[in-house]
């Protein structure tokens, strides 16, 4: 079991060689290797969600992951959200408004869930959002607040495209970014 | 919502400020237990009983030494350290203690109990060593329900105590109370069970400890929610001085109580330091669920007598608590059926009143406090005897509470208890009101669910001070808190708190309550916590004590300091002290002169020789504050709404509304949160969370996938309304707010499930309610 083997991952945007056990997970490799502390482990068997990690833009369970599994992925964690200034990113400032966290343990997998989630469901509504916050596990808010939370931000980013929409010149309606796709529109205007 | 920054009035408290803690915790740069990684670092893993019940007969870890990345391994007789022991001032009749071994080395009580610590390169390879470990055990029959420790049939879970009783007390017992009981009108009956929970912080627990030959310490960075205790049975264990031990607490991820307690892995851990090396122990989950600190298995008989019109007029209460395998310290297995004991009745005028409660030890687990400790579970069982004499007399039950409520304060109760004035009446009709003005009462479902609504009024008594914990007869009291501040020369302040935050916001909270009384915004105010070398002495978070005891002590502190800053005003402008006032922006008038807090400190720190002669330099104040009687108490009263589903028995909450009064709230955001969070917890035992064991004490929940843990899709949003009785002898006039959630839900639910059941006959009074119960109860008329 002490067999070592050449990986490369790239995280954040930054490729990393490691030289690593076959059966090191990907969170470890995220925590202890590379030292992104920001992915947390609270039960290493994929139900909490506290690791919960972006690969290649889909929400998943670093603890689930052997790190020589994703060589190939772009995988972004919660330290991504913020800029190297340590600027917040909306999806974070509407956690910290809304209260969405409390110890703060489950809060990075919450926030790469929910940002994996509404680059793909920009329109998505509080039920459907209740439901994928059913994904991971939080002991202290009651959840509440970290649904509040998410449907701030991707009301939030509706509008501001919305408003980014209706001040762009007529003749370039393909300019929208692709993050935010037509049904974004629609639900903003509902 | 108050908006952030301080209120209208000048204060800070009372707003809902940004909390300090977010931007570091939202950005993956707190720092928990297990973010710590130190050079030459080895990881440990613990080999457990498999067994819930054995002798010891061989611990061999010697090919465990040979396993590739393994350093060491110590069964309990290489480590020998001292056994954790904690003790309550009671007669034998009364209590008998027992300890608990770090390393358990010639007997195990429990399936998950430790009996080696393997320490390896990485965690990995720790556990690879586990894998490796030969023990010998020889089985004896073990003892697993709360029956079976009182029928005492087979060998005693502890020697020292053949029935199996730890705790035995009958604490209150009212003179001619069976007469009022034979003559009364009416006399109600409950059995009430509640199931065994996890209080199951999202971060397991962890340690990382390191000896420093430089200070000759050893430090102990630990998820702990009582640094100083750990600190002292660290060193009582390991047979060092205090001074030699520094227990130093990062974020943390949730304790709900079962931090608040000294767990042996900790003291294990730090003492594998033996091999001058840095050791790391993070608990995995299955540990977390399995062998770490369980709560909550009660089990009531009560019966209450009631006049005619539901005037309560005595009640009676057994209780036996399953304590699991071991007393916790410093706690000890009384901490359960002593709360369940004196806190019942609660919020209801009872004049006569007879209570036994005891502690059973059983091959499980061991026990902790867990959020709420007993109250959850004796406000559900006061609750159903209301329910119940309600529908007996063909009363409301509402009617019934109201007619029962305490209304005026101070009360003092049948179990000797004075209760300070709170909201009880007021609550219940608010919280009635909320739900009449929503439509619920009446309203049916097209869907062919059934609904039902269901209440609980309760109150919740918070920081309990010295003479509350004493009364309780722990030889370990905890009560009152000290706190020290310090002005640095550029005028902002540093505080130490003796309690501890593990998500409840003290770094904000602390600050607001420190910014008011000296003027100063609150992001100039820094808490210092978790840190026995920085800290006097502290009792940690627990019982809803940190705002109510460790929050006046803070504020004591800085009226200290305050006094300290007009004096220095009044000396340099040559006025008396009196005149000088603190001018809430950060400074002091003192006669024609305004002194910034800078400018003072600079003559404080800098330019001694113009101080009075009998002010010596610096600028530092301590105080410290215990809750003086007996204690503070919040209350609220919970409603809820329920569909029950005829065709799977699923209980659906639909919604959920608290009134809750915790006088004044420092941050209101912060205690809704508290509440929130708490309900979800009481929900959980409710309808969820249960440990199972089967009859070899075997626990049959190791992982998520069977111990059911409420996500967003079953707790429903709850509408939260705030009334404000404040205290009249905390800080600002708070009371605690952390448990009061935990306590009311699980009544609440389970009334509502009953008044959906009304038409079916059948009555439920345990928790976690049966979902084929419940199936079978809405199914009876059809079949």
């Amino acid at each position: 079991m002490t067999d070592v083997q050449l990986v490369e991952l790239t995280v954040n945007g930054e490729r990393h060689e490691l030289a690593i056990p076959p059966r090191r997970t990907l969170a470890d490799v995220l925590r202890h290797d590379l030292g992104l502390t920001g992915t947390h482990v609270g039960c290493e068997h994929g139900i909490c969600g506290a690791c919960t990690v972006l690969v290649d833009d889909a929400p998943a369970r670093a603890c689930l992951l052997f790190a020589v599994q994703v060589e190939n992925a772009a995988i972004r964690t919660v330290e991504s959200l913020s800029g190297p200034d340590g600027g917040l990113s909306d999806l974070q400032r509407c956690f910290g408004e809304h209260h969405g966290l409390q110890c703060g343990f489950c809060t990075p997998g919450f926030l790469m869930l929910a940002e994996g989630y509404l680059a793909e469901s920009p329109d998505a509504d509080r039920e459907e959002i209740r439901e994928v916050v059913a994904s991971n596990l939080c002991r202290c808010t009651g959840y509440q607040t970290i649904v509040d939370a998410v449907e701030d931000c991707a009301g939030r980013r509706r509008a501001a495209l919305q408003s980014a929409l209706d001040s762009a010149p007529r003749s370039a309606p393909q300019s929208a970014p692709q993050s935010a796709p037509q049904s974004a529109l629609d639900g903003a205007s509902a | 919502m108050a908006e952030p920054g301080f209120r209208r009035d000048g204060s800070w408290v009372g707003a809902s400020v940004p909390r300090r803690e977010d931007p570091r915790l939202l950005t993956g740069r707190g720092r928990f237990v297990d973010d710590i990684t130190l050079p030459r670092m080895l990881h440990a893993a613990f080999v457990r009983s498999t067994e819930a019940h054995a002798r010891v007969v061989d611990v061999d870890l010697s090919e465990v030494r040979a396993v590739p990345g393994v350093v060491a391994a110590f069964a309990a007789a290489d480590l020998a350290l001292r056994d954790i022991t904690a003790l309550l001032d009671r007669p034998i009749e009364e209590f008998v203690p027992t300890s608990m071994p770090v390393l358990a080395g010639e007997k195990v009580r429990y399936v998950g109990e430790p009996l080696a610590i393997v320490l390896a390169t990485d965690p990995y390879a720790a556990e690879d060593g586990v894998e490796a470990a030969l023990v010998g055990l020889d089985p004896l029959d073990p003892v697993v329900t709360e029956a079976a420790a009182l029928a005492a049939a087979g060998p005693p879970v502890h020697d020292e105590a053949p029935g199996n009783v730890l705790v035995d007390v009958s604490l209150f017992a009212t003179e001619g109370i069976d007469d009022v009981f034979a003559d009364a009108h009416t006399v109600v009956s409950v059995e009430a069970r509640t199931g065994r929970q996890n209080a199951l912080p999202l971060e397991t627990r962890g340690v990382v400890a390191d000896w420093d030959d430089r200070d000759e310490q050893l430090v102990v960075r630990t998820c702990t929610q009582v640094p100083h205790q750990v600190r002292t049975v660290l060193a009582r264990c390991a047979g060092l001085d205090e001074r030699q031990v520094r227990v130093l607490v990062p974020d943390m991820g949730g304790g709900f109580g079962q931090k608040c307690v000294v767990g042996r892995e900790e003291i294990a851990a730090a003492a594998a330091k033996r091999l001058r090396r840095p050791v790391k122990w993070i608990e995995d989950r299955r540990e977390a669920l399995t062998a770490s600190f369980l709560a909550r298995e009660q089990h009531y008989t009560a019966r209450a007598a009631f006049t005619a019109d539901g005037e309560i007029l005595a009640l009676e209460s057994d209780v036996v608590c399953d304590m699991g395998a071991y007393s916790c310290y410093p706690f000890t297995a009384g901490i359960e059926p002593l709360m369940a004991s004196a806190e019942m009745p609660g919020v209801y005028r009872v004049p006569a009143y007879r209570v036994r409660g005891r502690a059973v030890t059983t091959n499980k687990a061991p026990t902790a406090p867990y959020r709420g400790v007993s109250r959850p579970q004796y406000v559900m069982v006061m609750e159903r005897l209301m329910e119940r004499a309600a529908r007996e007399l063909g009363l409301d039950a509402l009617e019934v509470r109201r007619r029962n409520l305490i209304t005026e304060f101070p009360y003092r109760g049948v179990n000797a208890i004075t209760y300070d004035p709170g909201s009880y009446r007021e609550s219940l009709d608010l919280c009635e009101q909320v739900l009449r003005d929503e439509g619920w009462p009446g309203r049916s479902l097209s869907d062919g669910r059934v609904l039902g609504i269901g209440y609980s009024c309760f109150s919740e008594r918070t920081g309990y001070g010295s003479g509350a914990f004493a009364a309780r007869k722990m030889q370990v009291v905890p009560g009152f808190d000290l706190s020290q501040i310090t002005m640095d020369l550029d005028g902002t302040v540093t505080v130490t708190t003796g309690t501890l935050s593990h998500g409840q916001s003290h770094e904000t909270t602390f600050a607001q309550i420190v910014a008011d009384r000296l003027g100063l915004p609150y992001d100039k105010v820094t808490i210092v916590q978790g840190d026995t070398d920085r800290i006097t002495y502290g009792w940690g978070s627990f019982a809803s004590r940190s705002v109510t005891i460790g929050g006046s002590a803070a504020a004591a502190a800085a009226v200290k300091l305050g006094d300290q800053l007009r004096a220095l005003a009044a000396h340099l402008a040559g006025t008396d002290v009196d005149s000088a006032r603190l001018d809430g922006r950060g400074g002091v008038r003192a006669g024609d002169r305004t002194f910034s807090y800078a400018e003072l400190a600079d003559v404080a720190y800098l330019r001694a020789h113009l101080l009075p002669k009998e002010v010596g330099p610096g600028l530092t104040a301590t105080a410290s504050f215990d809750v003086g009687g007996d204690g503070t108490f919040s209350n609220a009263t919970h409603g809820c709404v329920v569909a029950l589903d005829p065709g799977t028995g699923g209980v659906e909450i639909l919604r959920y509304v608290c009134v809750e009064d915790c006088g004044v709230a420092i941050h209101p955001r912060v205690v809704e949160g508290q509440a929130r969070g708490g309900i979800a917890q009481g929900i959980a035992g409710a309808l969820f969370e249960q440990v199972v064991y089967d009859e070899l004490g075997q626990p049959l929940a190791p992982s998520f996938m069977e111990y059911k843990v409420p996500t967003a899709a079953e707790i429903p949003d709850v509408r939260i309304e705030h009334l404000e009785t404040p205290c009249a002898f905390t800080a600002d006039g708070a009371k605690g707010a952390g448990e009061g959630g935990t306590i009311g839900a699980p009544a609440a639910v389970l009334n509502a499930v009953n008044d959906a059941l009304r038409t079916t006959g059948v009555e439920l009074d345990s928790t976690p309610i049966p979902r084929a119960a419940l199936f079978a109860a809405l199914n009876q008329e059809a079949s």
